[in-house]
């Protein structure tokens, strides 16, 4: 019988296999970041031992760094001891660090595949749920814990417990303005938050082959807020293209001969999927979330959901509980939802695509009053660039702050974040109670959509502001 | 991790159930960024009252914690156990304790043991009225005995095997090292690398 895409990488690192045992997998790639690591170290620390790989281990700082001022001390304590104690870790065990001020330093999601570390066929883990965003590249991707962070820096394995397989097949054309961010929260509220748990997703069909990269990394992205332990695409000229010429990319015959391994990463005609689902891309809409859960979403041109409407009693309970933190009443339509901030960064969406299309929205239009607008890229690289291209200019000539690489109010670490009560319009990936700051409400949405509440005030898409201005009479 | 076979030592009873792990170790502490230094976050908020058992002069050097039903519920912190072992306890007993905890105990080399509740009663009436009373918690007969009291308990054996061994989960993965070698042997060339060659 064929195999999947998922199955044939976990095969190819399989260290050992015995009856009655997980298998012991091999580890390509390990991404670290300040938060998730210093116990592992100091657990090696403990037992003597040493990082078994540090030419497969990378970290960045990302989760606590501040995005303004960044060259004075950080001021909270706890975040200032996480950074510190990173720099001492990687500085004792011989790990490659980019910290704050360095040129390669940000999101660790945004980082890897941006120097070319991650590539099909890989096997990829980091202290962080959304290392899932590395399945873009046909790589296995999933997120661990400490004690497992601690067990790869030591051995370069990880004992794994065995998946099934999902397919989410997308065929046809997305409608104009839809995104890759609309057709992920659209999966996740068709399958549930609980939807791929225990499974590893592989996106296929014609939608998803005609992706880019960093839009088919927003989708793998979101696969953990579906439960799901990873998801992948299938690699294609597409992600060769992406990776040829990158700094970590293979070179010379090295790249012949990975293209070949690359392209025989094809789940098989015969294998078959433990679960199969299947989108019709001309359906989509933009889609936004109205709850606390990425689950809780509808397109924007819907209202707020009755809870009563809900059949599943867990779901009605859920739905009364989000809209009474969230302070929406049933039937009000989205969007005459008033939003404080527009963020626009994260893993999920703060890549050079993503601020390219949230600056088109924003060019010659302004933030309306009132409305704060933060734009974060991922990475420094990703600010250069958007510097290069003048996407900074437009977005502070448009009134937005413009800011230093890292997760920034993904999850308020560091002191970008709501206050209680406030409530933004977010292109990250969560938008779980307090997530953004404690009482904080978010809307989880695509740059497209961040740009057009962020003119307009209120949740809308592009679409909406021809007829805003020809309304307001401007 | 400390390989563990027999232990003997003096006990804190504690008379209370469903102690959850935000009791062991509060959220706070989990700002840390070491595995030690938490014993004064243990039982953090009763051990503000003087008269709790943990305070008292006659308990200092226990060991063992005999506790009630349903110990280590709650949040899956795995600080909850190295705040446990910080301060010195080698064994945990209770008639029931939360899975997550009790997994999270056995992989750190703390041993959880099952004692059913009249025993545990018993422990605590012995511990109370004698402070100088000593259990023994022997793993290789799988027995607890204390003046009076002679119990066996059960452990699975993979877990006892690795607590008598001292071994925790990248010790065994270490010692199948030499698959680990014969994998890297064989990885493509162009795999890539963090660091220059
Ligand atoms: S951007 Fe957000 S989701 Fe991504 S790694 Fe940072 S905190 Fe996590």
């Amino acid at each position: 019988m064929g195999r999947t895409l998922a199955e044939k990488v976990w095969d190819d690192h399989v260290v050992r296999r015995a009856e009655g045992e997980p298998d012991l997998l091999y580890i390509d790639l390990h991404l670290l970041h300040e938060v998730t690591s210093p116990q592992a170290f100091d657990g090696l620390r403990k037992s003597g031992r040493r990082v078994r790989r540090t030419d497969l281990t990378i970290a960045t700082e990302d989760h606590n760094t501040p995005t303004i001022d960044i060259d004075k001390p950080i001021a909270d304590p706890v975040s200032r001891t996480q950074l510190e104690t990173l720099r001492k870790n990687c500085a004792d065990f011989g790990v490659r660090l980019h910290p704050l001020g360095d040129v390669e330093q940000g999101v660790v999601h945004v980082v890897g595949p941006q120097l070319g570390l991650t590539q099909p066929g890989m096997t990829v883990v980091c202290g962080d749920s959304h290392t899932s965003t590395h399945g873009a590249f046909g790589a296995l991707a999933f997120g661990i814990g400490t004690s497992q962070v601690e067990h790869v820096l030591a051995t370069q394995t990880l004992p794994m417990a065995p998946f099934k397989t999902m397919a989410i097949t997308v065929d046809g054309e997305l409608p104009e303005g839809v995104t890759a961010k609309d057709l992920i929260l659209a999966i996740i509220a068709r399958i549930g938050t609980g939807g791929g748990q225990g499974y590893v997703i592989e996106y296929r069909g014609s939608a998803i082959e005609k992706l880019s990269m960093e839009a088919r990394m927003t989708i793998c992205n979101m696969s953990i807020e579906a439960g799901a332990r990873a998801g992948m695409i299938a690699p294609d000229e597409t992600t060769f293209a992406y990776l040829k010429d990158r700094e970590h990319a293979p070179k010379g015959a090295d790249w012949d001969a990975a293209v070949e391994y690359w392209r025989t990463l094809r789940t098989d005609a015969d294998a078959v999927f433990d679960h199969e689902v299947v989108i019709d891309a001309a359906e989509l809409a933009p889609f936004v979330t109205w709850g606390t859960n990425p689950g809780q979403g509808a397109p924007l041109s819907a209202s707020v959901p009755d809870p009563d409407s809900f059949t599943d009693p867990s779901e009605k309970l859920a739905a009364a509980k989000a809209l009474e933190y969230m302070g929406l009443e049933p039937g009000k339509p989205l969007r005459e939802i008033a939003v404080d901030t527009v963020f626009v960064g994260s893993c999920t969406n703060g890549r050079i695509e993503d601020l390219r299309s949230a600056a088109a929205v924003l060019k010659d239009r302004r933030v309306a009053d009132g409305v704060r607008m933060l734009v974060v890229p991922g990475s420094v690289r990703v600010a250069l660039q958007a510097v290069e291209e003048g996407l900074d200019k437009v977005f502070t000539e448009a009134g937005a702050e413009w800011r230093h690489a890292g997760c920034s109010m993904c999850l308020g670490m560091n002191p970008d974040q709501l206050k209680p009560g406030e409530r933004a319009a977010s292109t990250s990936n969560r938008n779980f109670e307090g997530r953004q700051g404690k009482g904080g409400r978010t809307h989880l949405v695509s740059p497209q959509v961040a740009a057009a509440t962020a003119v307009l005030g209120r949740l809308a898409s592009p679409a909406d502001l021809s007829d805003a201005t020809e309304l307001a009479g401007v | 991790m400390e390989a563990f076979t027999t232990h003997t030592g003096r006990a804190v009873p504690l008379r209370r159930g469903n102690v959850d792990t935000d009791q062991i170790i509060p959220a706070h502490w989990l700002k840390k960024v070491t595995r030690d230094g938490f014993e004064d976050g243990l039982f953090e908020a009763w051990r503000k009252d003087p008269e709790f058992v943990l305070n008292r002069p006659e308990r200092q050097g226990a060991t063992v914690l005999v506790a009630g039903p349903d110990f280590g519920t709650g949040s899956s912190r795995e600080h909850a156990v190295w705040a446990l072992q910080n301060y010195g306890f080698k064994a945990v007993i209770s008639s029931r304790f939360a899975d997550i905890f009790r997994g999270n105990s056995l992989k750190n080399g703390l041993l959880t043991v099952v004692l059913p509740q009249e025993t545990v009663d018993r422990l605590w009436e012995l511990t109370e009225a004698d402070p100088t009373a000593e259990i023994t918690v022997d793993l290789v007969e799988r027995k607890v005995t204390a003046p009076g009291v002679e119990v066996g308990f059960d452990l699975d054996e993979n877990a006892r095997w690795r607590l008598l061994e001292g071994l925790d989960d990248i010790s065994i993965t270490l010692r199948h090292e030499e698959d680990i070698a014969a994998y890297e042997a064989k990885r493509p060339s162009y795999k890539p690398r963090t660091l220059p060659v």
